[in-house]
């Protein structure tokens, strides 16, 4: 762990954590909606072990965040006792998952972000936020494999597919903004992390493209949409996810699980 | 999890596939501790009989994941969460491994699950309960993998080879599958009374239809006796359940729980635990589709199925393209 004294820094630390840590468990729940009805037996064992290691990312980012801010005094208390806009998750991790195709390029086109994220974090002063960072891209390379793979099989497998990879991107790609707007968390702990967000969209584009290209598909330009998440100002979709989440803690105070 | 007995005769109309002469020497190198081989020569009785039943078994796997899948996004902790979702991920690779074991004997995954789908084949009569409160997932594990592991230890020294050899690592993790089950109930029953009551109201909804796990009484179960000759199976469905319920009185003891039967009591002469009388009426009513949740368990595999089929045939038409490149 990082001894920072700087308050506002330490908040601003805390807060990046949180908003990664959410991030992780929202997808993670989204993508635990698949278990027991993917389209083969095999993607159920894919997508359920991508959901696993999410959720342990989240697990390691919540548990750096009670050791950041010394009130909470577990993961627990985090997930499922905080509100929807005290969530601070990459909207784009909350959206629906739609049909498959919704599902795999929403997490292509998240997992190759976090997987910049995650090598800009490598690079960082805070050795727990590298830790995690390393133990985490090893998970998120798997997961770019898979879902690019399935990216270009169905951008490139039958009209039905493609047409079902193109509404998804329409759907999804304003939301990819979020990742690069203005960021004030990120530029704060500048000096800390070295995270560029100029550079980090040209890594993520880097990432992309090539995929986009295989899948016989353009890059979308980009939209005047921004969405507000990593703020805590999120869509309609995050109440809902939470309702569920948190609903046997906040039906059952004290009890032990 | 989660074999079951339901003994239904796989020739009962292909009479004349039975040869008795290869029938009887097989019958007789298994006993001598013959382990058979998919290159094996092996009459129609025994494959069919094999097939019906690890079908079922990837079956009871592949439904199983939807019980305790309803509990995955309520999880009430991450731990358990991770937990449960490791959990049915296990039961999906349980399937995957018992399919392709099946597939060993000259039948296709595609053509099995067809079968369920379609309603042809059965699957464990236990999974067409509800799970209604989170402690229903710690009953499972506790009860539901105790008797499937109960029922499968025997399996991992049965006669056909890809079958023993897939029950030894499916027993593994359902031997950790039940440990967990156990610590989820102890926890709560340390916690709140409403806490406490979820997991008595679990004990008592599951313990009935994990009795029936076992399958038929001896005196009912007419293929038993076949089974055990080709050596799939090893002991009797009434062994099996008195020594679950033999095991399984003292730890309901520890956990304070009280199961539902009130003539479970200790039989000093026969050295077991008596216990009252199971409704076989539920089981075959349940087993043959009339159960609480049978509807609507292969109502969602198979609106998954269908939804899925144009990614299925997605990753055909990328193949071919790419082959052709």
């Amino acid at each position: 762990m990082t001894t920072i004294t700087d308050t506002s820094k330490s908040s601003y630390l805390f807060s990046l954590t949180i908003r990664l840590a959410d991030s992780a468990l929202i997808a993670s729940q989204r993508m635990s909606q698949w278990c027991g009805i993917a389209p083969t037996l095999e993607e159920d064992i894919a997508l359920t072990n991508v959901a696993l290691d999410l959720l342990g990312q989240a697990r390691h980012l919540f548990s750096y965040a009670v050791d950041l801010d010394g009130c909470r005094k577990d993961e627990d208390q985090l997930a499922f006792l905080r509100d929807p806009h005290q969530y601070l998750n990459y909207t784009i991790a909350e959206l629906p998952n739609g049909d498959f195709a919704q599902s795999c390029t929403k997490s292509f086109l998240f997992s190759t972000f976090s997987q910049c994220l995650w090598v800009s974090l490598l690079d960082g002063e805070d050795s727990t936020l590298r830790d995690i960072a390393a133990k985490s891209l090893k998970e998120t390379d798997y997961h770019i494999e898979h879902f690019s793979r399935w990216f270009v099989r169905l951008g490139d497998g039958t009209d039905v597919s493609r047409q079902k990879i193109l509404k998804s991107i329409d759907y999804l790609w304003p939301y990819t903004a979020e990742f690069f707007g203005n960021d004030r968390t990120l530029s704060n702990l500048e000096g800390l992390l070295h995270i560029n967000t100029g550079k980090l969209q040209a890594d993520w584009v880097n990432a992309i493209e090539d995929v986009f290209t295989e899948a016989g598909i353009d890059l979308p330009s980009d939209s005047d949409f921004m969405s507000t998440g990593k703020y805590g100002v999120h869509s309609e979709h995050l109440g809902h996810i939470l309702a569920e989440m948190q609903y046997l803690q906040r039906s059952y105070p004290g009890g032990r699980w | 999890m989660y074999t079951q007995s339901l003994d239904t005769d796989p020739l009962a109309n292909d009479p004349k596939e039975v040869s008795d002469k290869r029938e009887l020497e097989l019958k007789k190198r298994i006993s001598e501790g013959y382990v058979v081989e998919p290159r094996d020569d092996m009459p129609e009785r025994y494959r069919k009989t094999l097939i019906r039943q690890m079908s079922q078994h990837a079956h009871s796997e592949v439904v199983g994941m939807l019980p305790e899948g309803n509990w995955i996004l309520r999880a009430p902790t991450l731990k358990r969460k991770s937990i449960l979702l490791a959990k049915v991920q296990d039961e999906a690779g349980h399937g995957l491994y018992l399919y392709s074991a099946t597939e060993t004997l000259g039948v296709s995954r595609d053509a099995l699950y067809e079968d369920l789908l379609q309603g042809r084949a059965k699957y464990s009569s236990i999974f067409n309960y509800p799970t209604l409160n989170w402690a229903d997932v710690g009953v499972i594990g506790w009860l539901v993998d105790g008797a499937a592991i109960m029922n499968q230890i025997p399996l991992t020294q049965c006669s056909y080879g890809p079958y023993a050899r897939a029950m030894v690592r499916i027993c593994k993790e359902e031997s950790f599958h039940q440990r967990q089950g156990f610590d989820l109930l102890n926890e709560m029953m340390q916690g709140t009374q409403k806490q406490k009551d979820m997991v008595q109201d679990a004990v008592d909804r599951w313990w009935w239809p994990a009795l029936m796990m076992f399958g038929p009484e001896d005196s009912d179960s007419i293929h038993s006796e076949e089974s055990k000759a080709w050596g799939i199976k090893k002991k009797t469905n009434d062994e099996l359940r008195q020594t679950f319920i033999d095991v399984t009185v003292p730890q309901a003891e520890t956990l304070g729980v009280t199961l539902p039967d009130p003539q479970l009591k200790w039989n000093e002469t026969r050295e077991h635990y008596d216990f009252g009388k199971i409704d076989w009426n539920e089981f075959w009513r349940v087993v043959s589709g009339s159960g609480p949740c049978n509807k609507d368990r292969i109502g969602v595999k198979k609106k998954a199925w269908e939804e899925g089929a144009w990614v299925r045939e997605a990753a055909m038409a990328h193949a071919m393209k790419s082959k052709g490149r």
